[in-house]
């Protein structure tokens, strides 16, 4: 299915939740916020939130510094 | 003829004198500017001259204060800033930093939060000074704020946000501006008071450590309503401190971007 991930549309397979669409990116869920077609999820939600074809999600990854 | 007082436009007959105002309105001044220049001697007023009487280490009065920012402001821009709430969550380099630029041009109410102490090491990038050391941050970046603007609405919480106080302690922010140090936290709170506030923008930050150009410093809009200011990549760790310049580059693209959404712009 295609998926737009920050802008970017992307051709992924196997992919059903959030947490698998992270997993797959290899990115750490904790330094995450993550945005399904307008919507912040959160983490605990990571499961349960299906991702679909031509789902609209937005991944910002955090670094340390303030 | 018309001139202004301190920033306030003041009606005086033709012919009246520089020194002759002063013994009128503010008979303390010690110190008179004319036009920007400072010290001047006695003279005869022209049409539209800018005259400032200041009486060294006094606090202007309120409507005063007012009347200096919304002159420095352009119209209509200061009634805006004057009726803003904005939340800071982190009381750091960021948070410090944003918070005095915030005060300076007389945002309504602000609501800072941290449960940090300042501590000496905080002291090359943190607008904090030597005689604050092991003070709360809450309680320090307060006394600096009345410094410079006695009137400013400021409500403090000493205390480590979570998801839980998160909406509680920023209710009512019109702008939140993430300021926190670790990934974790970061990404927790901005989760955390988007899924609670949904309509409300957050402006965060990361990437920001290092002396790299500032120009790899930008503000970007990576969600519907959270904006993030930083070059992304640049990690606090070693080898790679935060430093005073690049982390006040972040903290003001924050300030900027705040201003702006008050102002309904797109930062």
């Amino acid at each position: 299915m295609k998926v737009t991930i920050n802008g970017k549309e992307q051709e992924v397979s196997g992919i059903k939740s959030v947490r698998d669409l992270l997993d797959h990116l290899g990115l750490d869920c904790s330094k995450v916020a993550v945005e399904v077609n307008s919507c912040v999820i959160k983490k605990d939600e990571y499961d349960q939130t299906a991702i679909s074809h031509g789902d609209v999600v937005e991944i910002v990854r955090f670094v340390g510094g303030g | 003829m018309k001139i202004l007082v301190n920033e306030r436009p003041v009606v005086v007959g033709k012919g009246t004198r520089l020194y002759e105002l002063r013994d009128t309105l503010y008979p303390g001044a010690d110190c008179i500017v004319v036009n920007g220049f400072p010290s001047p001697v006695d003279r005869t007023l022209r049409e539209g001259d800018r005259v400032v009487f200041i009486k060294r280490g006094e606090c202007p009065a309120p409507e005063e204060f007012e009347a200096l920012l919304t002159a420095r402001h352009t119209p209509g821009v200061h009634e805006k800033i004057r009726a803003a709430t904005v939340g800071i969550c982190g009381l750091g380099g960021l948070g410090s930093s944003v918070a005095v630029a915030l005060g300076r041009i007389g945002i309504g109410r602000l609501i800072l939060a941290d449960f940090d102490v300042v501590e000496p090491s905080n002291l090359n990038r943190q607008y904090y000074f030597v005689d604050q050391i092991g003070m709360p941050k809450t309680e320090a970046l307060k006394a600096t704020l009345m410094r410079l603007n006695p009137y400013l609405k400021v409500v403090t919480h000493a205390q480590r946000v979570d998801e839980a106080s998160v909406a509680t302690l920023f209710e009512g922010v019109d702008v939140m501006v993430e300021a926190l140090d670790r990934a974790e936290e970061k990404a927790r709170l901005v989760e955390a008071f988007l899924t609670s506030y949904p309509t409300v923008p957050v402006v965060a930050a990361s990437g920001l450590a290092g002396f790299g150009p500032a120009n790899e410093i930008e503000t970007r809009k990576v969600m519907k309503n959270l904006y993030v200011c930083g070059d992304f990549t640049s990690e606090a760790m070693e080898h790679q401190g935060l430093m005073a310049p690049r982390v006040g580059v972040a903290a003001h693209h924050q300030a900027n971007a705040v201003l702006r959404l008050l102002l309904g712009y797109r930062p």
